[in-house]
């Protein structure tokens, strides 16, 4: 075992914790363009795109880094890059034909194009393969019906990958996956959700009237887009803890130097604050610790469906309560200007909710504990 | 950064497992009852050569870290959380100071029988008035001529009776308060070191909790540990690395409760099914595992940071805290797990539940923990 970060991660770290100190902005209720334009600048938007792809060529581990240190700045931006790395590039990159990775990657790996990923309905979401978007195999190539929502970067986005199904009666081995572009006559975009945090992120419903994709369009092949989804669904939740981890940061490292400030200055900081915070970094720690392992089991290419579900449902529940906790101890009177533990609190709450909320993790890892340890 | 263990130390986990499942599992809800302590299985640690895993072999140790040290303490915990704590006294409170501050004499008389299990230790700091407020010691220690002459009481001693050495701490000089404490090496049998009480405990019942009596006892001025006046930062910082051997302890606890109720969910059927096919039971074992393993990796970063020889203050308090906290909770929802068996001793959760809940009180209470770490947090 070794727990210290490898002098070329370390180093990573600390570039992308100084750019996004410098260098972003908390989003607000617009969309983060610029945030988004500087990090394409670096080449974040590509970070794990091998080079010939236009990308970075950076491992995975890294990449969960840049999602941390972004998220603590911004997590609007956080879950951005997020979506549009995770599950907007990375199925291109595993199951793209040739023509359709030239097509498209070297713009995504560069942050030209925005990817998102439309696989939630409304009456499918835990229940993912229960989706009713239906496609139709026409001359042309297949004709789409159906509706998604809450889609991340929905309107702002330049490439979809929606799923959908050629046969409902197959279950989840009817389901496709297409790649479809912004403005495609059939696809239209509602007008943004109104959430309770994440404002600089536009989530929104798509609707496909008779919408018609090219054959060249499926992404991998017919009956497997349910298999594929699932394929990203471990690295998508490693992501999701990293933003959790982010902003359990956010509220955790503020608060701690608000606390600190005021012993500088002579105050007392209770014992109760002083316990909590306590108990709220040893939990951070551990919440790291959880992330990391599970980022470098899935970047080695090892089983980590446990571990990976383990990582976000911890991280993601301590950004919660890291929030909640420190907003107790951090009168907003004290703070000068917006007040952003509001902000890190609303924020959080998704987290405990997207890339399978944090029932579905504990299924997850009650079925492989029950497996492992049950002789 | 790397999480698997190294060959070496998966191979002391799959010993330590074995010799666990074999030796120390079959009795240990007995020793609980009875109270009893076994020396064999101590002895047979010693065979195994896990009584001085993290010391050079050149005094008897196994040459290992203290990774595959907390290994050890895990996995004795699992079964039985009484042999968990023999050990982790042993090599954490008694050994570690000597290897540490310890001449080369005294290496040899003391470190060398103790890491192969040859003679047993103990740590006494603890007094009636001194729990948490350490400093504040009232055992003395007056030098006279060639030795020290030590008065006063200990209490809580782990390992008490059954030790044959003792890291004990006492007063050099009163003015001095904490700078002016001392530790000294005193052996069993020494004319006036005595036992007194021996406690009847909530849990770790097979492991001795004994009081020391010291009367006008006479320890040779070799005996002095480190130098006089250097005594309480010893006991600190015997400390700091004791906590990694509590988490461990914690951690095994936990892990031997998620194992029993685990395979109870599996097999025990309600309403037509198993009860883990239920949610209300199924997220609680979700949640115990996934403690577990934080725990587990916050334990194992502190002592990797020992093994390496970075500071681990903050790492071993915030694993100590955690584990503990987290053994309590888990073993608590085990017991729930089981219902009404649970709390019988026909299962064993329920002596894991009574073994947890002094992880959250000694080497450090809890509260003790949050304070080390808040300190380091912010600095003050």
């Amino acid at each position: 075992m070794d727990f210290c970060l490898s002098p070329k991660h370390a180093a990573r770290q600390i570039e992308f914790r100084e750019f996004a100190d410098r260098e972003l902005q908390p989003a607000g209720h617009t969309f983060p363009r610029d945030n988004l334009r500087k990090m394409a600048g670096r080449g974040y938007m590509g970070l794990p795109v091998p080079r010939e792809w236009g990308g970075q060529g950076e491992d995975f581990f890294t990449y969960i880094l840049l999602i941390e240190e972004i998220s603590r700045i911004c997590a609007s931006t956080g879950v951005i890059l997020a979506v549009h790395t995770s599950v907007g590039t990375f199925p291109l990159l595993y199951y793209g034909t040739q023509a359709q990775k030239e097509r498209y990657l070297p713009g995504l790996a560069r942050g030209e194009l925005l990817g998102a990923f439309a696989l939630s309905e409304a009456g499918a979401g835990s229940d993912a393969a229960a989706l009713r978007t239906s496609a139709r195999r026409i001359e042309e190539g297949y004709c789409i019906n159906g509706g998604k929502v809450f889609i991340t970067s929905g309107g702002e986005a330049d490439l979809y990958t929606v799923f959908a199904t050629l046969d409902q009666s197959l279950g989840s081995r009817g389901i496709c996956a297409f790649l479809i572009e912004k403005g495609t006559p059939g696809l239209t975009v509602a007008p943004p959700e109104k959430k309770m945090g994440l404002h600089g992120s536009a989530t929104t419903e798509l609707q496909f009237t008779d919408l018609v994709v090219g054959a060249d369009q499926l992404l991998g092949e017919e009956g497997k887009g349910f298999a594929l989804a699932m394929s990203l669904l471990d690295g998508g939740r490693i992501g999701i803890a990293a933003q959790g981890l982010g902003l359990a940061r956010a509220s955790l490292e503020a608060t701690a130097a608000y606390l600190a400030s005021r012993l500088e200055k002579g105050d007392q900081v209770s014992q109760w604050a002083r316990f909590t915070l306590a108990d709220l970094f040893s939990r951070l720690e551990a919440a790291r610790l959880l992330t990391y392992r599970a980022a470098l089991l899935k970047e080695k290419g090892q089983p980590c469906s446990r571990e990976a579900a383990m990582a976000k449902c911890f991280a993601t529940d301590l950004a919660v309560e890291a929030a909640i906790r420190c907003i107790d101890l951090w009168p907003p009177d004290e703070y000068e200007g917006e007040y952003p533990l509001f902000r890190y609190f609303c924020d959080a709450k998704v987290t405990q909710i997207y890339e399978g909320t944090n029932q579905i993790q504990r299924l997850v890892i009650s079925r492989d504990v029950l497996k492992t340890f049950h002789k | 950064m790397n999480f698997a263990l190294t060959e070496e130390q998966e191979m002391t986990r799959k010993m330590v497992r074995d010799f666990a499942e074999k030796e120390v599992k079959p009795g240990a809800a007995e020793r609980d009852e009875n109270e009893h302590f076994s020396r064999e299985l101590f002895d047979k640690m010693g065979q195994l050569g896990i009584t001085g895993i993290p010391w050079p072999e050149e005094y008897g140790g196994a040459g290992s870290d203290f990774l595959s040290y907390v290994i050890a303490v895990e996995e004795l915990s699992r079964v039985d959380a009484s042999a968990g704590t023999t050990l982790s006294a042993h090599i954490s409170l008694a050994s570690w100071p000597i290897f540490k501050y310890g001449t080369e004499e005294q290496k040899k008389k003391y470190l060398e029988p103790m890491a192969l299990g040859e003679k047993l230790g103990a740590f006494g700091l603890t007094e009636a008035t001194a729990g948490t407020d350490a400093a504040a010691q009232r055992t003395t220690a007056v030098l006279d001529g060639d030795s020290y002459i030590l008065n006063g009481n200990k209490i809580f001693i782990t390992n008490a009776g059954e030790a044959e050495i003792y890291i004990i701490f006492a007063v050099t000089d009163k003015e001095k308060k904490a700078r002016g404490i001392s530790a000294f090496i005193v052996e069993k049998g020494t004319p006036g070191f005595s036992f007194g009480k021996k406690e009847r405990k909530m849990g770790l019942r097979s492991s001795p909790t004994l009081e020391l009596i010291f009367e006008n006892c006479r320890v040779p001025k070799e005996n002095l540990l480190g130098q006089e006046g250097e005594g309480f930062k010893i006991a600190m910082s015997t400390l700091d690395g004791g906590r990694n051997g509590i988490a461990a302890q914690a951690v095994g606890i936990a892990q031997g409760a998620l194992e029993e109720a685990v395979a109870y969910a599996a097999s025990r059927e309600q309403f037509g099914q198993p009860i883990g096919n239920f949610q209300a039971i199924s997220f609680m074992l979700a949640d115990m595992a996934t403690k577990i393993e934080a725990a587990r990796l916050l334990t194992y970063q502190a002592a990797f940071l020992e093994s390496q020889g970075l500071p681990y203050g903050k790492a071993s308090a915030m694993a100590k805290l955690f584990a503990s906290e987290a053994a309590m909770e888990i073993t608590t929802n085990a017991v729930q797990i089981f219902g009404g068996y649970g709390y019988t001793k026909d299962y064993p959760v329920e002596r894991f539940m009574r073994d947890a809940k002094i992880t959250q009180i000694y080497e450090g209470t809890s509260e003790v923990q949050r304070l080390v770490i808040s300190r380091y947090l912010l600095k003050g």
